[in-house]
């Protein structure tokens, strides 16, 4: 490749999947254990230290489920836009599989989203169910999670798959914004101005504390989970490789 | 190397003039004229437009209050429908004959040659489609005001929605099942056109000025001319090249 | 000696977990014909489409005239006549119709020469014939006929000669060496026996590239 005169050398180093299967190794436990902690810390801060919300009372308590789950399913896509961006420009055999691994783990995360927000509305509304704005707007993002596993399943070649996901992720990353504010605007339309998370006044310390614990301890676990399937990912492509076949049979 | 000047030919016993077009209007002239010549493909999408939209009738209730409340968004979701089902014939005999190759291979731009087929493509669907509406409209009972919210949204929103349906299409034009996959791809990146496309009807009906909803549309029509054709042409070097 | 004209540099391809070829190299100078030998499913179209352009599934470098194929992608596909696999010909148009098309993506060809084109590839009295009505040696004739009308120097031929009759193949090889005679490049594959002589160069992708 023209490029490889200018890349910094760890740049180039993260090209190996060797590399990455040796680095991921060394950083998992950190960031298992991370992850245990906050989540424990925070699901114990939320379900029994943080007041209950005056208007709703205890149900309220899964928005600390909710919202970080929000905010991760949004960071996936754009990590699994950038990663295939980098696996297409720079053909990064290493970025096309964080971008295949991201898909699966994102849409589950949407999934858990909108199951905590759908348990979230049927004591607050009264159904299961409710075409609001976040709502709605995880749902579509969800579509285009499945959208992109869709197509990575139907296309054989490993490498047109990923570069082709890469082409539909960049795409949908562009429609997000006009998709948010088309549903947002839609929503105004149809809904009187209904109570949201956004509308709050700011939310007090004991509040948000929590819900930032909650928040970085679903980043590590999503590292976790991600670098537990990249692991495999690398072993399973790579395994005709003789440092794979050592690990295996040494 | 002349691309645009006539050449006589010099067997005096020939008589044609061959002059040679760009690569937009030699892409669009083909285009249209392949689906001059193969006439069945023209109407399918607008019988089933027809009959999406005769559905709902049949489906829910025939009641004039409730189809009238509901046709903009109807006759919208039945153009969606029928663009959507369009698109995956866009690319597919050109892969098959081994045109697509040719165009890849050539060193005019891709750019040109994506936008006068995606162009050619909706003169063939979306824009029957448009023309059509009225007569949908006049069937789900639309009141007359919204006519015309019908025909101008349809006439900014259906190239967005042809430009869009390409991508898929040129994600998918070397796989077998490229039909449903299409719509799985294409329909989240639908929503802000219907959304703001039945909203315009929607508006029209009740009398509100149309200009907001079409200036939207309209930015999602330049957004798409602008950028729909780069990721339709990486997705064709990409799709053909595996 | 100047640059040679076009020059592969340690080509990588694995197809399906199967390694086609690699460590590939090698090098074309104007006025050569090559052709490209080695056992079915050994790479032969693959490599073709490599150096078309077509397929990017590969490792390694391949050199234009001197220059990185990735900095000279345009002026590449200008000098570049491929005839692939398919015949690349509309069936619903007439062989005229398509020739005029491809003059639209090629402009330097020379549509005055078109109908005589036709008649050299045998196919006079089939010019405004939709092609779905012409046999499927015919159709590759029409694809062939841009070999007449086009100014490019190189030519990447895939099995051009499959479905055509002796005394068309025979043309061909004329019209092959007269090409590279007036310096032109000529990388082609085929099963036929070429009575070239020693025109050609012959390359084994199996002995080249070590794999088998």
């Amino acid at each position: 490749m023209a490029d490889k005169k200018w890349m910094p050398r760890w740049f180039y180093q993260l090209a190996s999947p060797r590399w990455c299967y040796e680095i991921t190794g060394k950083l998992l436990p950190f960031f298992a254990v991370a992850a245990v902690l906050l989540l424990v810390t925070g699901t114990v801060w939320a379900l029994v230290f943080a007041p209950a919300d005056y208007q709703q009372g205890n149900s309220f308590r899964i928005i600390y489920i909710h919202v970080p789950s929000s905010i991760l399913a949004q960071s996936c896509y754009m990590l699994m836009a950038v990663a295939g961006a980098i696996g297409l420009i720079w053909k990064m055999k290493v970025a096309d599989m964080v971008a295949k691994c991201c898909a699966p783990i994102g849409a589950s995360i949407a999934v858990l989203s909108l199951a905590t927000g759908a348990i979230w509305g049927k004591p607050t509304w009264g159904a299961w169910w409710v075409w609001d704005a976040r709502l709605t707007s995880m749902l579509i993002l969800f579509f285009l999670y499945l959208g992109i596993i869709a197509l990575n399943s139907a296309i054989e070649s490993e490498r047109t798959a990923a570069q082709s996901t890469a082409v539909l992720a960049l795409v949908g990353l562009v429609n997000i914004p006009i998709i948010k504010y088309s549903v947002d605007w839609w929503n105004t339309l149809h809904q009187p101005a209904t109570f949201t998370l956004t509308e709050r006044p700011a939310m007090p310390v004991e509040m948000w504390v929590p819900l930032l614990v909650m928040a970085i301890g679903f980043y590590c676990f999503f590292a976790v989970v991600m670098m537990l399937r990249l692991r495999n990912e690398i072993i399973q492509r790579e395994r005709r490789s003789s440092w794979v076949r050592d690990l295996i049979t040494g | 190397m002349n691309d645009s000047m006539p050449n006589q030919s010099a067997d005096k016993s020939m008589a044609h003039v061959y002059k040679v077009d760009g690569p937009f209007w030699g892409a669009l002239k083909r285009d249209l004229l392949l689906s001059y010549r193969r006439k069945s493909d023209l109407v399918n999408p607008l019988i089933f437009f027809l009959m999406v939209a005769t559905l709902f009738p049949l489906g829910v209730s025939p009641d004039p209050t409730f189809l009238a409340d509901v046709a903009p968004g109807v006759v919208w979701v039945a153009a969606l429908l029928a663009t959507l089902l369009s698109m995956d014939s866009l690319f597919r005999s050109d892969f098959e004959d081994g045109t697509l190759e040719q165009i890849l291979l050539s060193p005019q731009p891709l750019y040109l040659v994506v936008l006068a087929k995606v162009l050619a493509h909706w003169m063939l669907t979306g824009l029957p489609l448009t023309l059509l509406a009225p007569v949908l409209g006049v069937m789900l009972f639309l009141p007359g005001d919204g006519m015309w919210g019908l025909v101008l949204s349809l006439l900014l929103g259906t190239p967005t929605l042809s430009l869009i349906g390409a991508i898929g299409a040129a994600l998918t034009v070397g796989l077998r099942k490229g039909g449903v996959l299409i719509s799985l791809l294409v329909l989240p990146l639908y929503i802000p056109v219907l959304i703001f496309g039945s909203a315009a009807v929607q508006g029209a009906v009740t009398g509100l000025p149309l200009d907001g909803y079409l200036a939207i549309l309209g930015a999602m029509l330049s957004l798409g001319l602008v950028m729909a054709p780069l990721a339709i042409g990486a997705a064709l070097r990409i799709s053909v090249s595996g | 000696m100047s640059t040679p004209r076009l020059k592969i540099d340690n080509l990588f391809c694995e197809r399906d977990e199967r390694v086609l070829f690699e460590g590939l190299s090698f090098e074309v100078n104007a006025g050569e014909v090559i052709q490209i030998e080695g056992q079915n499913g050994s790479g032969k179209t693959t490599l073709l489409r490599i150096l078309s352009g077509l397929s990017r599934h590969f490792e390694g470098d391949i050199y234009w005239q001197g220059e990185h194929l990735d900095s000279c992608a345009e002026s590449y596909r200008e000098s570049l006549l491929y005839f692939g696999h398919q015949p690349g010909v509309k069936a619903v148009l007439t062989p005229r119709e398509n020739l005029q098309w491809y003059a639209s993506l090629h402009p330097e060809m020379d549509l005055s020469k078109l109908d005589n084109a036709l008649i050299k590839v045998g196919l006079k009295g089939y010019e405004d014939v939709p092609c779905h009505t012409l046999s499927a040696g015919q159709n590759r004739r029409v694809s062939l006929a841009r070999l007449y009308l086009s100014s490019a120097p190189l030519w990447i031929l895939d099995e051009p000669f499959t479905a055509i009759d002796k005394r068309g193949v025979a043309e061909k090889e004329a019209l092959i060496t007269a090409h590279a005679e007036q310096g032109g490049t000529v990388i082609l594959t085929t099963h036929h026996e070429l009575a070239m002589g020693d025109k050609i160069r012959r390359l084994n992708l199996d002995q080249l590239a070590g794999t088998l």
